[in-house]
């Protein structure tokens, strides 16, 4: 490159005429100058949505919790009252709580730690083509039905389905039975068990981890690894230390999902269990066939309360960014 | 410049600060910079001197005070409404659009008619030196062609003001050296008002007509390249303007005879045998060496005067290896002439 | 941060527990696919008795409420997707780059929809549709789904939104676009493919819901209504299974192209 440029035949240009006034233009500059006018456009409408639409519906709800069921009439009486909060005390029912939220638990857990390997695998090892197939492979069966998943697990656990067929031929039948016959998981057969419950909450919202929980770990940069070898870090070390709490913001936010798609859901204890045991399908139960409005809204409030200091805490965690 | 006639002024500040928060980023500046000249903002990062160019641009208001462009006055006139085009840090191409879709943008706002917009984008590429590469993808190009890209498309429009927000900062040495004088060039050519904010003190002396020196959000001294270098007016811009050796205090006493701050450039002070009298107009003062930089074209010279070191700059005229480094612990006699003592202020 | 150095070797225990994770998601898949060819009308015992592709023809030619399940499920897919996109990215236009009062607490409520149990959302709805008088029919089943799909869609575009230099939209205006101008020359082609995978995947969202529709409708029948109500009639399985392959076709689809999308302009 020369040091100075040779002098270009400069163009006798006149300077382009500067752009024409219009409406467009005049509105655009009125909202430039009013900033906080322009956020109120942008966000009136969805606002609107959010707060009347859906936090309104939940309001509405939640004030019905407030009324009562005339045992007698089978109508809601409208005077505002505790009775009904009163009823969430019961045995039975801080029973079917405390089952939802360890079932709830135990899936989150489940989840993460299946999730885990196989997010660490795709994260740090997989070439490109790799990932393309593990993304295909977690989204296929995410956007399949999922009642149609569920249903197939009915099948897959039946006693007549794959999973018997498998033990009585490998000749371990025994193996089966004996996990049937434990109190409390077992049941009558893996189609109508918590256990199978288990398993089949576990398989539909594995998806729901895996995502945020790759992503997590791809953002951990390489160079971090590798300064933690350098300083003298074993590998265990460098997973605890660094990698670990790097991916955390990740697990959170995939078990905002398993969390409370696990607490909410009614369909799979209906399918392959006695649904009236989890919070789910009390709601149900109560809406839909008993008419105690009330309740069923009584009931909601747990979830929603437990959802929102989870949400609270995720946030803190740093989840957000990671969904 | 013609010198018999008042130049027009271009951009006009009076008293403008701009507060974020409890922050005083821009701290009571007034300036002038008139039409056709190439005037600098210098300064280390945070003082000011991008929040300065900004306001220029439309891109933030000033707190209080007013800017004028021509002599209209600018507050509440969005960017879009400004005869200024800025020259972006991260050149800020789109990365969407072809390189001849990128320069004509501002002609195409104009709804300037497309032969006439591929007419004047083949020029504006044949100044910058990348002609042909009209149908080029922004990602195609390296980083200074890059830059010259983001200039040709705000040249285009043959702004009354061009701004230049560090543009050369992400090139490499060589490079940039070579942009710096292409960019003065094509400023000379092309007649605009030039605005450009550099923390590279060489580079601003290298370019510009006049200089402004950014410190804490207020300007400290506005001047020719000579101006400031040779006569800075406070110890901060004998400091940031090439190096300097600031006396105060005592020392200062002990050398003038008054208490007053002064400051003497490096290359000013010539290092003599121990014991050399001085002529009338010449100061001396002796010392010890106490380290040397060989830098290649110069060495540099740390000498201690007993409560001080000066740094000396001598150019390799007849050293040309590296025993001047075997000159540590001599004893010296420093001479400057007196008129190169420059009075500053200093911050108490 | 995507890592390009080349990949190191796994340990082959990761490996092994990485692909039976994927294979332990995939093979029901597999199974539903394969029961749909069973002689067997139940389609229950395994291995399956014989493979016929009777069920096939049964679907296409007498089950006209199956067809008219999926038409339902398309429109509302449709709408709630378009409602979706408006007010997903309305949100996220707002919510970035400006602070203001209130914000943090937008972007917690923002999430809301999804985070909160579908029986929350169901119910609610439905409490509050009543309470107003409002028949329930496709409208009331699209507002239920465009609520939680303007979610993902708010994700994808804030996204996007965060990873754009933002001294494009100032070039923009800079060399005289009106906010109009850059919206449509410089921020739109930038936002395509984040607003076509948000779609994507609000439509698949939207068509394989269930619990909120079920609260949300009427009489009308989405596909998931359909399925859900031929699963416990034993001699329908087959045909339901058959259903099945037909839903993860169509559904494939827009996730095979959202995760393109995005793919593709994370490179650039």
């Amino acid at each position: 490159m020369s040091a100075v440029p040779q002098p270009v035949s400069q163009t006798t240009s006149e300077r382009p005429a500067p752009p024409k006034p219009s409406l467009l233009r005049r509105i655009s500059t009125f909202f430039h100058a009013h900033p906080t006018l322009t956020l109120i456009a942008l966000l009136s409408l969805p606002l609107l949505w959010l707060f009347v639409i859906y936090l309104g519906s939940i309001g509405a709800m939640l004030t019905q919790s407030f009324f009562s069921l005339d045992p007698f009439s089978g109508r809601v009486v409208r005077t505002p009252t505790l009775s009904t909060y009163q009823q969430l005390f019961t045995p039975a029912n801080l029973d079917i709580f405390l089952r939802t939220v360890t079932m709830a638990a135990a899936v989150t857990l489940a989840c993460a730690v299946i999730a885990f390997p196989l997010s660490y695998y795709f994260a740090r090892y997989a070439s490109r083509r790799a990932k393309s197939i593990l993304f295909l492979g977690v989204m296929l069966p995410l956007w399949s039905s999922y009642l149609v998943r569920v249903y197939a697990w009915k099948l897959i656990l039946a006693d007549e389905g794959i999973i018997s067929w498998v033990f009585t031929t490998l000749g371990i039948r025994g193996v089966l039975d004996a996990i049937l016959n434990i109190p409390v998981i077992g049941g009558s057969s893996l189609s109508f068990s918590f256990l199978g419950m288990f398993i089949v909450f576990v398989y539909i919202w594995l998806p729901f981890m895996i995502l945020p929980v790759t992503a997590a770990l791809e953002r951990v940069p390489n160079s971090l690894i590798e300064a933690s070898g350098d300083l003298g870090g074993k590998p265990g070390l460098t997973f605890r230390k660094i990698i670990f709490p790097l991916a955390l913001p990740g697990i959170v936010a995939g078990s905002i999902f398993t969390f409370s798609l696990t607490m909410g859901d009614y369909i799979i204890p209906q399918i392959i269990g006695n649904s009236s045991y989890f919070i789910g399908g009390a709601v149900y139960t109560f809406y839909g066939t008993a008419g105690n409005i009330p309740l069923a809204a009584a009931f909601t409030v747990v979830p929603i309360i437990i959802m929102i200091v989870y949400l609270l805490v995720a946030r803190r965690m740093g989840a957000f960014d990671a969904l | 410049m013609d010198s018999e006639s008042i130049p027009s002024i271009a951009v006009q500040f009076r008293a403008v600060e701009r507060h974020f928060g409890a922050v005083k980023a821009v701290d009571n500046v007034t300036m002038d910079i008139y039409d056709g000249e190439f005037f600098s903002m210098l300064g280390p990062s945070g003082s000011g001197k991008t929040t300065c160019l900004r306001m220029i641009a439309g891109f933030e208001q000033p707190s209080s005070g007013s800017i004028q462009l021509h002599g209209k006055e600018v507050a509440g006139v969005p960017p879009y409404e400004r005869d200024v085009n800025t020259v972006f840090q991260d050149y800020a191409l789109f990365p969407h659009m072809t390189i001849a879709d990128n320069v004509g943008y501002g002609l195409m706002i104009r709804k300037v008619p497309k032969k006439e917009r591929d007419r004047r984008v083949t020029d504006m590429l044949e100044l910058v030196r990348l002609p042909g590469i009209q149908k080029r993808k922004p990602s195609q190009l390296s980083g200074g062609q890059r830059q010259r890209i983001a200039l040709a498309r705000a040249l285009i429009n043959q702004p009354g003001v061009l701004l230049l927000d560090e543009p050369l900062g992400a090139l490499d040495l060589k490079l940039r050296q070579d942009m710096q004088i292409e960019l003065k060039a094509i400023q000379q050519q092309v007649g605009i008002t030039f605005i450009y904010v550099t923390h590279d003190q060489e580079e601003a002396l290298t370019m510009s007509d006049r200089i402004a020196i950014f410190n804490a959000g207020k300007i400290e001294q506005i001047g020719t390249p000579a101006d400031v270098y040779e006569r800075p007016s406070t110890a901060f811009v004998a400091g940031f303007v090439g190096t300097s050796n600031i006396f105060t205090g005592e020392v200062a006493r002990t050398i003038s005879g008054e208490s007053r701050a002064f400051t003497v450039r490096p290359e000013r002070i010539r290092l003599c045998p121990p014991s050399t009298t001085a002529e009338a107009g010449i100061r001396a003062v002796s010392g010890t060496i106490r380290d040397v930089v060989y830098l290649g074209s110069n060495t540099r010279y740390l000498v201690d005067i007993g409560g001080k070191d000066v740094i000396v700059t001598q150019q390799n005229l007849e050293t040309t290896s590296m025993h001047v480094i075997e000159r540590r612990g001599e004893a010296v006699t420093l001479l400057w002439a007196r008129e190169h003592e420059r009075p500053v202020a200093v911050e108490a | 941060m995507r890592s390009n150095t080349p990949a190191p070797r796994a340990p082959w225990g990761l490996k092994i527990a990485a692909f039976a994770g994927l294979a332990f998601l995939n093979v029901p898949i597999l199974i539903i696919i394969l029961y749909a060819f069973t002689i067997e009308e139940s389609a229950f015992t395994f291995p399956p008795p014989g493979l016929t592709t009777q069920w096939f023809v049964t679907l296409f030619t007498e089950r006209p409420d199956f067809w008219r399940a999926l038409l339902l499920s398309l429109q509302v897919a449709l709408a709630a997707t378009i409602i979706a996109l408006i007010l997903g990215s309305l949100i996220a236009f707002a919510v970035h780059r400006r602070n203001f009062f209130g914000k943090d607490s937008l972007s917690l409520l923002i999430i809301l929809p999804i985070a909160l149990p579908g029986i929350v959302t169901g119910i609610a709805l439905r409490s509050s549709m009543s309470l107003f008088g409002v028949n329930f029919s496709t409208w009331t089943i699209i507002i239920g789904h465009a609520t939680f799909c303007m979610v993902v869609v708010y994700n994808n575009v804030i996204a996007r939104l965060r990873r754009t230099q933002h001294s494009q939209i100032e070039a923009s205006s800079d060399l005289g676009a009106s906010s109009f101008q850059t919206f449509r020359y410089v921020i739109l082609p930038n936002m395509a493919t984040a607003l076509l995978a948000g779609a994507m995947l609000a439509f698949a969202l939207s068509f394989d819901e269930i619990i909120v529709t079920t609260f949300t409708a009427g009489q009308q029948q989405t596909l998931p209504i359909w399925i859900f109500s031929q699963l416990p009639r034993p001699r329908e399985r087959a045909v339901t299974n058959v259903a099945a392959i037909i839903v993860i076709a169509i559904t494939f689809m827009p996730i095979l192209l959202a995760y393109r999308w995005t793919q593709a302009s994370s490179e650039t």
